[in-house]
């Protein structure tokens, strides 16, 4: 089964949640857990363990040969995201635009342009017992993370059936790099806190959770904090509360230094209960 | 008085959930004679449950297109399948469907259908919204229709239309709330920055975040300054982060203790410069060094 960690506001405990998760049910049974917030990827602090692992992640995009062009202007005209630009006797790529489309190169009609990989992140995978982490990471400046969760979706593909679970850990907000990331969940867990910013934020992810038509349910994060509108919308929206996470300040310090809690007695028992509130696949 | 510009100050950490909307919401209203302000995380705006905006203009942003298939025109051959590479065209039940989700509006299939079946259209990607807030201040925010793309120019949008408000009634600062994260929505939110407030936790993770996001920020050659969040939740990470401030040239504001007072004006929907509290001073204190600071520089 494949378990998506999401939220619409950043910063709800997301990877707290997915790393907890993962280590809890990896004392039982092999789990991979994949970090799909590759803007700010953090599971691996949690985590620790051996790389086993590490490659380079790529976009295509396209390297333009003088010689054979002709300065037609088909390639700049071609390109929705103005990505090509036909100077005087320049042709210029702006990589940071191309979305990889191909169209540019394969409309070009003397051939004057090649699609070529362009590293744009790393992929590390570690291993620590019965848990496999995959982690992407965007490097800084590039702008566009949505190619490097489509490489780990592949990367998971690879690793299916070895691992009976698959737990992603999902980037914030409610646009391409969240739909990227969840694409391939069977069910996908929001992290929330109960306050009004939490409120407004559920909101928005079960809008996007209910246009990608998952199945989903929502975990009160720092309960206690706030009052009591998320759980009277989870109510009134029909939404699945799996589990509230009590606020203690301990758990705070605990994540600050970077590590697990899912061996402490109330986590444990918290954690178990979300991961039974969740409806198995038939 | 003639019209200088105004200074742009981004509010931005990495990491999310790190105080960011309740620091820059608290500068807006220490701020509010001389400023606007924008909400710039178009994916999960906040700043309005604080500075509660009276909505004046309602602005439709369409950006990038998606294609859609005429299903009298198509032939069903399939070669705008084969040539998608974002997986957005499936043939099913003898029809061509193309996803509006996966779409990415780069308008291949339309160019190359040899029955011109494919049209590209205009997605409305989200609203922009301009307003007086609570304190009489210009405010714009915007929300990204759900599971839209395009959120850096939706970004870019927002922060014309406050450049535009600050003109207008001569403000001159503009403070942004900014996105989380480093990638496009970020980057955007940073052009035309005179000033990066960087919100950072004493915490492994939060620290990580921030060296990353320094990197972007200096690549494009913006000036930092950092406000410590939670300073007393863990020393040596604390001490770790103004290591990092120190090596990096960042001018260090102040440190915010772990307080429930952040949680407190969030749930009295006021900012924290509103609430009775030790941290007030200290935000007014942040807000003064941040004036003097883009006065010298």
């Amino acid at each position: 089964m494949t378990i998506a960690i999401a939220s619409g506001k950043g910063g709800t405990g997301k990877t707290w949640l997915a790393t907890n998760l993962a280590a809890f049910l990896s004392q039982s049974q092999p789990v991979l857990l994949i970090d799909m917030d590759v803007e700010e990827p953090n599971d691996h602090i949690f985590i620790g363990g051996d790389t086993v692992n590490t490659l380079d992640a790529h976009r295509m995009i396209p390297a333009w040969d003088k010689n054979k062009c002709t300065f037609c202007g088909e390639c700049s005209g071609n390109c929705n995201f103005n990505a090509i630009i036909q100077l005087h006797k320049t042709i210029a790529i702006f990589d940071q635009l191309c979305h990889g489309c191909f169209a540019c190169a394969e409309l070009c009609p003397t051939k004057a342009l090649t699609m070529r990989p362009h590293q744009i992140g790393k992929v590390t995978e570690t291993v620590k017992g019965n848990l496999r982490l995959i982690e992407g990471c965007l490097n800084p400046s590039e702008e566009q993370p949505v190619p490097l969760i489509h490489q780990l979706h592949q990367m998971a593909k690879l690793n299916h059936g070895r691992f009976p679970v698959h737990l992603y850990d999902c980037p914030p907000g409610t646009s391409c790099p969240v739909v990227e990331a969840t694409k391939h969940a069977d069910y996908v867990i929001l992290v929330t806190e109960p306050t009004p910013f939490g409120l407004n934020d559920i909101h928005l992810a079960v809008q996007t959770m209910r246009l990608l038509g998952k199945e989903f349910g929502v975990v009160i994060n720092r309960d206690g904090i706030g009052d009591n509108q998320v759980e009277a919308y989870c109510l009134k929206e029909k939404i699945k509360i799996l589990g509230k996470i009590p606020f203690h300040r301990q758990i705070a310090e605990v994540c600050c230094r970077g590590e697990l809690m899912y061996n402490h007695p109330v986590i444990a028992k918290k954690l178990q209960n979300i991961i039974n509130a969740i409806p198995r696949k038939s | 008085m003639q019209y200088r510009g105004s200074h742009e100050i981004v509010v931005l950490s990495g990491k999310g959930g790190t105080g960011k909307t309740s620091i820059a919401a608290s500068l807006a209203a220490l701020a509010k004679d001389m400023a606007v302000a924008a909400d710039c995380d178009v994916e999960a705006a906040n700043m309005h449950l604080l500075l509660k905006p009276d909505i004046e203009q309602e602005i439709d942003f369409y950006s990038g297109q998606y294609a859609v298939v005429r299903q009298d025109l198509c032939d069903l051959c399939g070669l705008c399948k084969r040539k998608c590479r974002f997986g957005a065209i499936s043939i099913r039940e003898e029809r061509c469907h193309i996803d509006p989700v996966d779409c990415e509006g780069c308008g291949y299939c339309a160019r190359i259908c040899p029955k011109g079946a494919i049209e590209m259209k205009p997605v409305n990607s989200g609203k922009v919204f301009t307003s007086q807030n609570r304190l009489h201040m210009p405010m714009v925010h915007a929300s990204l229709h759900t599971g839209r793309g395009n959120s850096g120019k939706l970004v870019a949008k927002v922060k014309a239309e406050a450049g535009a408000l600050a003109k207008k009634h001569n403000k001159p600062f503009i403070i942004i709330d900014g996105p989380p994260g480093i990638g496009c929505p970020a980057i955007s939110s940073l052009s035309g920055a005179d000033l990066v407030i960087l919100v950072a936790e004493p915490a492994a993770s939060g620290i990580h975040d921030l060296r990353r996001l320094t990197e972007v920020v200096k690549k494009l050659n913006h000036k930092m300054a950092c406000v410590v969040n939670k300073c007393d939740i863990n020393k040596e990470k604390t001490s770790e982060l103004k290591d990092l401030l120190n090596q990096q040239h960042i001018l260090h504001l102040a440190d915010l203790p772990f307080d429930e007072t952040f949680t407190r004006a969030i749930m009295a929907e006021k900012t924290m410069a509103e609430m009775p509290s030790p941290i007030k001073h200290t935000l007014i204190k942040i807000w003064k060094t941040i004036q003097t600071h883009l006065s010298e520089h």
